[in-house]
């Protein structure tokens, strides 16, 4: 019987990438899956209903099998293709907006040893693949030929434009602050409890980075893309089946993103909150694990939940305004802020490494 | 065409509706807009015409009680009023007090059911959705009111020409044990309706004010709300008038104007309740005064029920032209079963003349003018469905502002389609 963790070794290093990849895929679609049920959940027992609990996985968990359901039922639906659409980018439309949705886990520090791809310029790489997922929310509302589709597109594309600036500022605070565009080290630079960690001398990038990640993945109360109420479903308004699943699946993968990249940018990734505290340190509470990092997105999930239960929907023209005559201007004047921090040698600037 | 390329930018058309959900049914909206913006609004009504009017003339007058249910589909009892109201006038009767406050009461609980279902779905078309729930959870206890008075959760025909159908019941239909309630959580539910119906009714005029703190803490300080309703569909007083508003879309532009006050029925003199009155005339206000109102309706209720508790007696006329013959009287008395037969066929004969009823619907002034020429079924029935002038001014209050807006707008309106196209 050879040894796993030998074979493990031996392994080249596109080898052992390749499995991560698989592996992360797979748990990302797994927790697409139950992040649907938990979100039907939560928004139900704030709206004093119950949510899902009918469907079972084996007779135990009333609940759980919903999501799974729901994937079968989909995928048997028939794909639609409008007869004036342009069928080739009807078909491509989903795929672009799935693909960056999961590329852009490649660079994300899962724990201290797991990440796939330890780019340097990792956060230039998230900022590239974010962006791109405009492209297949623009393409399907374009393809479709259809006007509340279209509608869809155009804000989509305009608020994501716009949000895009605001979330690009705020990374640079973070750039400023850690000193490194690799994912790895910027996690690395926030050792030391969780006071420690950057969402303390970046309160406004954080505010203003959270707001924006939730504009970008179109949800609640930035939901005008989709519209519910006013444009129907907006861009995906045409899409049935599968082709719709890949645009739903792409949505909450990209909640996860967001969740994982605030973590990372803002809460010291894989680090412990008590991490180099007397006693505490020593303890789990102190050491680095994916545990850490997992309750993290699951906490920033819930924020995306809590805002859909609770918001009103913007209008498409106060979103503009909110992006583009609030938001920037923070992330402006915390940027100049941070260099006056930075003068002082104060915070994350005080470190011996960072001069 | 020319050749500057400026000329071939159009405005494009857009079909809102009838299958939208922002639509409150069958709503088609033809909208010619610039990009966002609206230029026209054009409403196409009639996706819901069912001959209200015309079914009535060839039915005996209660025979089409039940159908002014149908109308406004969410103030159901109010439309009964108007339309007894009518048959009344003619007739020359009154109801007995009793009557008078248990028709006082159904209105002001009728209210309440339309501006919770008001509240739920111009909160859902904003896009702010638990409170579309947390509505739907008091107006489910009234609408058991209703079936416990009438049998049925909606169209409850309770209202009758000289009183109304029955007097209140003594218990409440009370919950069952299931797979899904235990005896535990059964008897939690069943909590209130262990008394009477007025007794369920008091408890929940106890517990409502609350419940509409839940939803303001929701909606009246929310930035997003506000923004969202603040300044979007402004009405001036003036031009309310001018375009035959009334309700809460005339009293949210600043007109006083409440039929319960000016022109008093039944017996809305000897309430003491306010009417709220908007000042900008925009969303923003007429959502305020439509929550003032529930919770002056609920006050209303309140004096209601404590004068029901004191005051039992008949509540139907004792007129044998207008009410059925009692059932115990059927058994044994031939013409009694024959009197019964015929209220029930043929009906009875309204004196000629014409009539304007209106009450105060929850929408606004829900008038019905009937015509008889001595028969026994109305010569003309004409509903004045308050939606229908507010619905005319869907493209004056939209113009200009933005798809989103025309979706508060026609929250706004508090828009039902069984009025207007009737």
């Amino acid at each position: 019987m050879p040894n796993p963790a030998k074979i493990w070794l031996a392994l080249p290093d596109y080898g052992r990438s390749t499995v991560w990849i698989l592996v992360i895929t797979v748990a990302l679609i797994i927790s697409v899956a139950l992040l649907t049920l938990w979100e039907r959940k939560v928004i139900g027992w704030m709206q004093l209903r119950r949510g899902p609990n009918r469907v079972r996985i084996f007779g135990l968990a009333p609940g759980l099998g919903q999501p799974f359901a729901d994937v079968v039922k989909l995928l048997l639906k028939e794909v639609v293709i409008p007869a004036n659409a342009n069928k080739v980018l009807f078909r491509l439309a989903p795929m672009i907006a799935l693909i960056p949705a999961f590329a852009a886990w490649a660079v994300i520090p899962l724990s201290p040893e797991v990440v796939v791809s330890k780019a340097d310029a990792g956060l230039l790489y998230l900022l590239s693949l974010t962006s791109m997922g405009v492209y297949g929310v623009i393409v399907a509302g374009w393809a479709a030929n259809s006007k509340y589709a279209f509608l869809g597109a155009m804000r989509s594309a305009a608020q994501m434009v716009a949000y895009e600036i605001a979330m690009g500022f705020a990374l640079v605070g973070v750039l400023m602050a850690s000193g490194s565009m690799n994912l790895g080290k910027i996690v690395e630079s926030q050792t030391g409890g969780f006071l420690s960690w950057n969402w303390f001398w970046l309160a406004p990038l954080l505010a203003v980075y959270f707001i924006s990640g939730v504009a970008e993945t179109n949800r609640a109360p930035f939901d005008v893309a989709e519209g519910e109420s006013e444009i129907v479903a907006g861009f995906h308004v045409e899409y049935s089946g599968i082709a719709f699943a890949l645009f739903f699946l792409a949505e909450y993968a990209n909640m996860i993103l967001i969740s994982a990249l605030t973590a990372v940018f803002f809460f010291g990734g894989w680090q412990g909150p008590f991490q180099g505290y007397p006693l505490l340190g020593a303890s789990f509470l102190g050491q680095p694990s994916f545990f850490w990092f997992g309750l993290k997105i699951f906490v920033f999930l819930f924020f995306f939940l809590w805002f859909r239960a609770t918001f009103p929907r913007y209008r498409y023209d106060q979103i503009m305004r909110l992006g583009w005559k609030a938001l920037i201007p923070v992330t402006l004047v915390w940027i100049a802020v941070e260099m006056l921090l930075a003068a002082c040698r104060v915070g994350p600037w005080a470190r011996p490494w960072y001069h | 065409m020319a050749a500057n390329p400026l000329s071939e930018i159009r405005n494009y058309t857009m079909n809102f509706g009838p299958q939208h959900p922002a639509a409150h049914g069958v709503l088609r909206l033809v909208l010619e807009m610039d990009g966002e913006v609206i230029q026209k609004a054009d409403p196409h009504i009639g996706l819901l015409h069912r001959g209200t009017e015309k079914l009535a003339e060839s039915k005996p007058f209660n025979q089409s009680i039940g159908y002014m249910d149908r109308l406004d589909y969410v103030s159901m009892m109010c439309n009964e009023h108007a339309y007894v109201l009518a048959i009344e006038r003619l007739l020359g009767i009154e109801p007995p007090e009793r009557a008078q406050y248990i028709r006082v009461m159904f209105d002001e609980i009728t209210r309440i059911l339309n501006h919770l279902m008001w509240l739920g779905s111009h909160g859902l078309d904003i896009g702010a959705m638990t409170v579309f729930l947390l509505a739907f959870k008091q107006r489910e206890e009234l609408m058991d009111v209703y079936e416990a008075v009438s049998g049925t959760r909606m169209h409850a025909t309770y209202y009758r020409p000289g009183g109304v159908y029955r007097d209140l019941p003594d218990s409440m239909p009370k919950y069952q044990v299931t797979r899904w309630h235990s005896e535990k959580d059964v008897a939690r539910m069943n909590a209130a309706r262990a008394g009477t119906l007025l007794d369920f009714i008091q408890a929940f005029t106890e517990q409502f004010p609350a419940a509409i703190d839940d939803y303001e803490a929701l909606l009246t300080d929310n930035r997003i709300w506000k923004q969202r309703t603040v300044n979007i569909g402004v009405v001036t007083p003036e031009r309310a008038m001018q375009l035959g508003f009334s309700g809460p879309m005339l009293r949210g532009s600043g007109v006083v104007w409440d039929l319960r006050k000016k022109q008093p029925y039944e017996v809305y003199a000897r309430m003491d309740f306010d009417i709220p009155v908007g000042v900008n005339g925009d969303c923003y206000d007429r959502y305020l005064v439509r929550v003032e109102e529930m919770r002056q309706s609920n006050r209303i209720i309140r004096q209601c029920v404590e004068w029901l508790r004191a005051h039992p007696g008949p509540v139907m006329i004792d007129d044998r032209k207008v009410r059925p013959p009692r059932r115990e009287h059927m058994k044994e008395d031939m013409e009694s079963l024959i009197h019964h037969f015929k209220f029930f066929t043929e009906g009875y004969e309204v004196p000629e003349g014409e009539t304007y009823a209106a009450i105060e619907a929850p929408k606004g002034e829900f008038g019905v003018y009937l015509v008889s020429d001595g028969a026994n079924k109305p010569y003309r029935l004409k509903c004045r469905a308050p939606g229908f002038a507010h619905l005319a001014a869907l493209e004056e209050m939209c113009k200009g502002h933005m798809l989103a807006d025309v979706v508060a707008v026609i929250g706004t309106q508090d828009i039902v389609f069984g009025e207007i196209d009737r």
